[in-house]
């Protein structure tokens, strides 16, 4: 394995329209998600179903499992007496059934085992369990939101400050100073989280092997390695189909680590666990809810002079996640003096993790209707106060940026929105009993790539080539686009290239997440191919091979990436109901190059499907009597249906940036959630003249008047 | 308690033996192996499950299979039986979906809907009950509400079905 430095890709099949090569096995279902594997697994399954809490903090005194062990069919209940020993158990999360302790509502306290998932689910409700309960908290407030972590993730100053916001504050003609909220959120991917888990044994030496929808498989092993006390090549995991994930498989939760340990009691016979959708709620992550105090001051013309962003949200006492919900405030507009800051309560609640866009996601809805309330106190429209507004230099870091076009996204959408002709007043224009307006939001992500990929190149009889890395393809078109990029790096046609992907026994890749998928895999595969070439030539014997990882360009270092983008949204409210319509939604990006313009454009809309869909209707409500989420299914927490979504679209800027990536891109899969809801929120104040800060927005909040 | 029950599975007859409680969808995929027919949720709530049992768009999950004897069900793959479908095709055709999860129970779903379409049933949205249905993008996406698609394909599914339904 060598590292290497990657040159430009020479682009042909990269910015076309190559249609998914894994099309047909979708739309005919032939597609094997986890739990649909049969073939590759040793024998017939054991169905698991786990049983959660039903305190949310406490011990458990008993687990009585003679009812359930005597339902037909129902093998075994393992508890936190009887379950197989972790040799580590710092992730909180994930060392389940080591001890008594009851942690949060909806936490696994034992796993049963049946023939039938029928058996096994009635044996789950045959469990008794005896408790003894201690007092919990469970309820995000401003004054429980004490706690100051370490950092926040994924590894960012949990604080910053600049110059002096309090004086920039009283010396500013204008003030802008509210308080932004948003709603707990649970990924719900359509594909519910599923494991089929087996152990082995090779070399006299155990091996787990496992079917599992996840983000990255190398992460999972990555994960269970220390906690099971094996070596990474004793564990083998696949995840050839994963219906979406969202962040919420990006590690492993666990119901990962309920297979694992179930199936080590079974001699061998495979485990199967299909997670419900309820159950999901509890325990495969969630975007915590979150609370930001905005100060913005600023002189008479909109020119930002101070910007503060004070956010509260929470974690949970069993493992930390503190969302970077201001990171995005630290580098999007110019102000001399700026704070941003970050506040945790640690509740006795299910673990949070990544959703789409963590950080950028809350922290731009805050953000962006703050500066509408900005440019409504300025009397500015609200694209000139951003231009007013664009920094020369990254805030954060004092770096040129390379490529910052928010401008040009926001020009771009203007042109296409028809935004000239919008009135600046809000509350002016009807159509029947609509209110109707329009808003304007700027998105943004950081553009990311992570260390730890490497990329195989082999070469076929009859002229092709193997293309091998461990990364999943979660919907977003990875298969598709390595392989064009596989393709120009080599110089072949896409159809010469044969990729792998999706399975621990290629070489290590990262996660599908943080946007930085394509940028990390891809320049992993550039590197190997151009290793290839260079080492073997055009016209390689079959059979030799090369393995490569990339090394960064060091014009890097000196350079701040983003990717911006501007979002523009049509609302109507009903004047008598309050129902909120979204008959526009446009969003324009600034990504570097696209490499595969039906797949990214696929990413955008279902970016901006999902920010319209928090903006609207998302909200895991969480009855903090007891500790759990109440609306836990797909009923009572509503995502967008195909009714609720009118004419959305999206475009972007022909650009590459070739100092990132060898591809000339910057990643793709998260702006399109990024400043949505906060261009939905603004387009509803637009028509109504109703100011709203907090989502998702529901129709009662659009019943009054306007000032009362 | 178990009973045999027979089932008629893309045009090939299979009988098994099903627990009262199972559903028909856990039937097709945990007693057949007909995993093109995907569980989101369990409970009539996501779509993705939808299958066409004696021609009608139906929700697998929601039926139980003792209750189903001798139903014929046809699936995903087995609308591909001579190649695509027209509307596979058109999915492919304007990437109506990403991950693919809600794909089986959509492609079902626009096959029976189009049908309901064609025999005039109205739909929530539909103005005139007395004429024929013209199908207009309000009315596909009404139509088309019971099957989430998480991955926000829905601009793509809606121009799918146009295409299948102008075929
Ligand atoms: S699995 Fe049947 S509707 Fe969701
Ligand atoms: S394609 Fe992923 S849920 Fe529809």
């Amino acid at each position: 394995m060598t590292a290497h430095r990657t040159r430009p890709l020479r682009v042909r099949s990269v910015g076309t329209a190559l249609g998914r090569v894994d099309g047909t096995e979708k739309v005919t279902g032939r597609a094997t998600y986890a739990a649909d594997h049969a073939d590759g697994v040793p024998g017939d399954v054991l169905h698991l179903w786990l049983v959660q809490s039903t305190i949310a903090k406490g011990r458990v005194v008993e687990v009585r499992p003679e009812h359930a062990l005597s339902h037909p069919g129902v093998v075994d209940v393992i508890d936190h007496t009887s379950a197989p020993r972790l040799v580590d158990t710092e992730n909180g999360e994930l060392a389940i059934l080591q001890d008594a302790a009851v942690g949060f509502r909806g936490q696994i306290i034992a796993l049963v085992l049946a023939e039938t998932a029928e058996a096994a689910r009635e044996g789950a409700a045959l469990v008794e369990v005896s408790y003894e309960a201690a007092a919990h908290e469970a309820e995000l407030r401003e004054d429980n939101a004490t706690y100051r972590p370490d950092s926040v993730n994924p590894d960012l100053e949990t604080d910053t400050f600049q110059g002096d916001v309090d004086a920039a504050l009283r010396e500013a003609d204008v003030v802008v100073e509210q308080t932004y909220r948003t709603a707990y959120e649970h990924n719900n991917p359509l594909e519910p989280h599923a494991t089929i888990a087996w152990w082995g044994e090779v070399d006299g030496r155990a091996t787990l092997s496992m079917f599992d929808s996840t983000q990255g498989v190398h992460g999972v092993v990555a994960s269970l390695v220390p906690m099971l006390g094996v070596e990474p090549d004793q564990i083998r995991v696949r995840a050839p189909y994963v219906g979406g994930g969202f962040g919420s498989k990006g590690e492993p939760h666990a119901h990962v680590m309920a297979a694992a340990l179930a199936a080590r009691t079974t001699n061998g016979r495979p485990v199967r666990l299909a997670v419900t959708r309820q159950q999901m709620f509890s325990l495969t992550g969630y975007r915590t809810a979150t609370i930001s105090r905005f100060r913005l001051g600023a002189r008479s013309d909109g020119t930002l002079t101070a910007i503060a962003h004070d956010v509260l949200e929470q974690s949970s006492v069993v493992r930390e996640f503190a969302e970077q919900t201001a990171s995005p405030t630290r580098m999007m507009y110019a102000a001399p003096n700026r704070r941003t800051t970050h506040r945790l309560a640690r509740l006795d609640v299910a673990v949070p993790s990544w959703m789409r866009a963590p950080g950028e996601m809350p922290g731009m809805f805050a953000h962006e209707v703050a500066m509408d309330e900005l440019a409504v106190a300025c009397g500015v429209d609200p694209i000139v106060l951003r231009e007013r507004n664009e920094p020369d230099l990254d805030p954060e870091t004092g770096k040129p940026f390379n490529n910052r076009r928010l401008l040009d996204c926001l020009h771009r959408g203007a042109e296409r929105f028809g935004w000239d002709a919008r009135p600046r007043e809000a509350r002016t224009q009807t159509d029947g009993d609509w209110w109707v307006g329009t808003g304007v939001a700027a998105a943004t992500y950081p553009a990311m790539k992570t260390p730890g990929n490497l990329a195989r190149v082999r070469s076929l009889e009859g002229g092709g080539y193997a293309v091998a890395i461990g990364c999943v393809d979660i919907g977003t078109g990875a298969r598709t686009v390595l392989t064009q990029i596989a393709a120009d790096a080599l110089g072949v046609e896409a159809d010469a290239v044969d990729l792998s992907i999706a399975d621990t026994r290629l070489p290590s890749a990262s996660v599908a997440g943080g946007s930085s998928g394509t940028s990390s895999w891809g320049s992993a595969i550039v590197a190997a191919a151009q290793l290839f070439r260079d080492d073997h030539g055009a016209s390689p014997d079959p059979g030799v091979e090369t393995t490569a990882s990339a090394e960064d360009d060091p014009a890097a270092e000196s350079h701040a990436f983003h990717s911006f983008g501007a979002v523009f949204a049509e609302t109507r409210v009903h004047r008598w109901t309050g129902e909120i319509r979204v008959p526009r939604l446009l969003g324009v990006y600034s990504v570097g190059r696209v490499i595969n313009p039906v797949t990214a454009r696929s990413q955008f809309l279902g970016g901006l499907v999902m920010g319209l869909s928090a903006g609207l209707f998302e909200e895991s409500y969480r009855d903090s009597r007891f500790g759990h989420v109440v609306t836990q299914d797909l009923a009572s927490y509503h995502v967008a249906s195909h009714a609720d979504v009118l004419d959305v679209d999206a475009e972007w800027l022909e650009e590459a940036d070739e100092i990132f990536t060898p591809m000339g891109s910057r990643g793709v899969g998260e702006i399109g959630i990024v400043g949505t809801a906060a261009a939905v929120a603004n387009a509803t104040y637009h028509a109504t003249g109703i100011r709203r800060r907090s989502i998702p927005l529901t129709p009662d909040q659009f019943l009054d008047d306007p000032g009362t | 308690m178990d009973s045999q029950i027979t089932l008629s599975v893309n045009g090939t007859s299979r009988s098994l033996t099903v627990d009262s409680r199972t559903t028909l969808l856990d039937a097709l995929r945990e007693r057949l192996g007909v995993t093109e027919v995907k569980k989101g949720c369990d409970h009539g709530q996501c779509g993705s499950c939808t299958v066409l049992l004696d021609g009608r768009r139906e929700l697998a999950c929601l039926a139980l299979a003792v209750a189903r004897d001798g139903v014929e069900v046809v699936t995903a793959d087995g609308l591909a039986h001579d190649g695509l479908h027209a509307v596979q095709q058109a999915f492919l055709d304007h990437d109506g979906y990403q991950c693919g999860y809600c794909t089986p129970g959509q492609v079902c779903s626009a096959v029976g809907m189009l049908e309901e379409v064609k025999d005039g049933h109205p739909s929530h949205v539909t103005t005139d009950l007395e004429a024929d249905v013209e199908l207009t993008d309000d009315e596909v996406r009404e139509r088309m509400s019971g099957n989430l698609c998480r991955c926000g394909a829905y601009a793509g599914i809606l121009a799918a079905v146009r295409q299948a339904a102008g075929a």
